[in-house]
């Protein structure tokens, strides 16, 4: 068993890539993500090739069925349902992923902070984390979605951008969807404490923020990744879920989440309206639960079974 | 143990009076305000005379001050009245209280029923196809947004099939027990579906590592059969942690709630709370809101006893941590 046999195979990355690969469910769905993506992102060129464009109103052609210039038919108004689907993607993944980034930029330093330091921040920050996962959150989230921004002292010409609501929502759901990458970031900090080089690293004096940032950090890497790809599909569920509601994205634009909103009343006469944005919260969401599992098996083999969070 | 009682008593209940201040602060910023409410249908009303009404219900006040004023009133019972149902607000909430508990106990009893079984076959062969489909179906439950699912349940069973009502607590004119009964079947197979991809994960993560002790291996040593080591000896100490998340899942329960309460037309908590923020009835929201915490609270404190009343191993240990 000599290590120069083979030495370009073991590299850890290498490793790491070939535990990926061999986790089928998380690659297919890598591949899934991706084609949303180029094709959310390719949604003009598809409008050019249809000769119809987002917002086109056709009050003469509403849920019309699929057809050669509609390929899955029209909505209410009679605009297009695969270009709305395609921008409502745009944003439900934009929202997705950039709540998902601030909430693990939060997370990582609370869960950081937490475990290098320990004793009664320690215990304070995760007691504060434990109050956020079991309050009732979505009652909470829809009145801070409500909130008049008016009343906090926003002017109006910004309140009713289209860039504010969201922001909006990226805003609200990093509140609460910073806590699994917290817990995570704080478990390996833990571990990675008691380790020779941070010991190393302590003696020599190096204060404790350039510790975390150059030291622990990197090495906290793979768990962090991996929480802040489950912590997307959460969110993107969280999303869909106020849109629908009515206090999410705002009409007339497309999430799909808000896509449903009008649905329910349609669902006796034009049943598909419900289906397709559904569908597509529903496989994108499962890919990245599937991708996390994935990185985790590769980048952290020995932490086991895997969690999917709530 | 009766001290440590006492301080997670004293913690809960500080919880709730922060969170009351908050979502008091944060339904005083909520769009429009009662003035507003009252004088909207009166054209004659100038702005003077609003100004003076506002003086008169003590809202030129400072925050601070007329949430003292509410605690005050609450705390001799005083919760105010519903603007939408002209009604107490708990006169309100005590019936819809009782529609959630029995939707939510229904759920989570269906959610139990199917994942222990589920959870227990997958944790006998650890990477069997049994095992990885009951995984595959456990992701796709996560997954599935709630109200979506609902809505398909909806298409499947009220609109295609015909069967099930579309929503509702109960027929008008009927209110018979099985009309009841058949009101809640979407609803609570809506509910249940997120819960039980959870619990079948934690029951297999447990039991496979409680497959691996000691006691375990003694158990089968001594000629005990598999179906006893696994149901008695296993499953036993294996639900612990499974009791606990339950609880502790609580506040995602309630949560799932609303989303089905709002499909079904449900009258229960959730869909109450939600018309409450959205038609600006003030006292009804916040006293629903509150309630739901400090409920989901209670619930946390619940698991915090029954772990250590289940593990006499932590008891022991002395504090009850998590």
């Amino acid at each position: 068993m000599s290590v120069l046999t083979h030495p370009r195979a073991s590299t850890p990355r290498r490793l790491a890539w070939r535990r990926f690969q061999s986790h089928r469910l998380a690659l297919v769905s890598a591949v899934v993500l991706a084609l949303l993506v180029v094709l959310a992102l390719a949604a003009p060129l598809i409008a050019l090739a249809l000769g119809v464009a987002v917002d086109d109103v056709d009050l003469f052609l509403r849920l019309g069925p699929p057809s050669g210039a509609h390929p899955l038919g029209t909505d209410v108004l009679g605009r297009d349902l695969l270009l709305r689907l395609l921008h409502g993607g745009r944003v439900s993944l934009a929202v997705g992923v950039s709540s998902a980034m601030v909430a693990a930029v939060i997370g990582t330093i609370v869960g950081i902070v937490a475990g290098f330091f320990g004793g009664r921040l320690d215990a304070v920050l995760m007691r504060f984390a434990d109050g956020v996962i079991s309050l009732p959150l979505l009652p909470l989230l829809i009145v801070l979605a409500a909130v008049d921004p008016g009343k906090i002292g926003i002017p109006e010409s910004i309140a009713s951008s289209e860039a504010f609501s969201l922001y909006r929502i990226i805003g609200i759901i990093s509140l609460v969807g910073w806590t699994t990458v917290a817990r995570l970031a704080r478990a390996a900090t833990m571990a990675l404490r008691e380790r020779d080089f941070i010991q190393v690293a302590v003696a020599q004096g190096f204060g404790p923020a350039r510790i975390m940032v150059r030291h622990i950090l990197p090495n906290a890497a793979s768990p962090i990744l991996v929480a802040t790809t489950l912590t997307v599909g959460n969110v993107i569920l969280f999303e869909s879920v106020l849109s629908f509601l009515g206090l999410g994205i705002q009409p007339p634009v497309a999430s799909w989440g808000n896509m449903l909103t009008g649905a329910q009343e349609l669902i006796w006469q034009a049943p598909m309206q419900a289906v397709w944005p559904g569908m597509l919260i529903f496989v994108t969401v499962i890919c990245f639960n599937f991708l996390g599992d994935g990185l985790q098996d590769a980048l952290d083999p020995r932490s086991g079974t895997g969690t999917i969070p709530r | 143990m009766t001290r440590l009682i006492a301080a997670r008593l004293g913690q809960s209940l500080v919880v709730v009076l922060v969170m009351s201040f908050v979502i008091y602060g944060l339904i005083g910023l909520m769009p429009g305000d009662p003035i507003d409410l009252m004088i909207s249908a009166d054209p004659n009303v100038t702005a003077a005379d609003a100004a003076r009404l506002k003086a008169l219900y003590g809202l030129d006040r400072p925050i601070w001050a007329r949430y003292l004023a509410w605690l005050t009133a609450a705390a001799d019972g005083d919760l105010g009245y519903s603007r939408l149902f002209s009604r107490p607000v708990l006169e309100v909430l005590g019936p819809r209280l009782a529609n959630t508990a029995l939707l939510m106990s229904l759920a989570l009893g269906l959610a139990l029923l199917i994942a222990v079984p589920a959870g227990v076959a997958a944790a006998r062969r650890p990477g069997s196809l049994l095992d990885r489909s009951i995984n595959l179906v456990c992701f796709a439950g996560v997954s599935v947004p709630p109200f979506w699912f609902a809505l398909l349940l909806l298409l499947l069973f009220a609109v295609v099939l015909g069967w099930l009502p579309a929503g509702g607590v109960e027929t008008i004119g009927d209110g018979g027990m099985l009309d009841r009964a058949r009101h809640l079947i979407l609803p609570v197979i809506t509910l249940s579906v997120a819960s039980v991809a959870a619990y079948t994960r934690h029951v297999r993560g447990a039991l496979i590592e409680v497959l691996r002790e000691d006691y375990v291996r003694t158990a089968r040593a001594k000629g005990l059969a598999e179906r006893p080591v696994v149901w008695r000896h296993g499953l036993r100490n294996a639900l612990i942690p499974v009791v606990t998340v339950l609880a502790l899942d609580f506040g995602a329960l309630f949560s799932g709630a609303l989303i089905t309460e709002t499909m079904f037309s449900y009258q229960g908590m959730g869909k109450t709370i939600y018309d409450a923020i959205m038609g600006n009835d003030y006292n009804l929201a916040l006293v629903g809101l509150l309630l739901a915490t400090a409920l989901t609270l209670a619930a946390n404190f619940a698991a915090d006893l029954a772990y250590g009343w289940l593990d006499p191993r932590i008891r022991y240990r002395g504090g009850v941590e998590r």
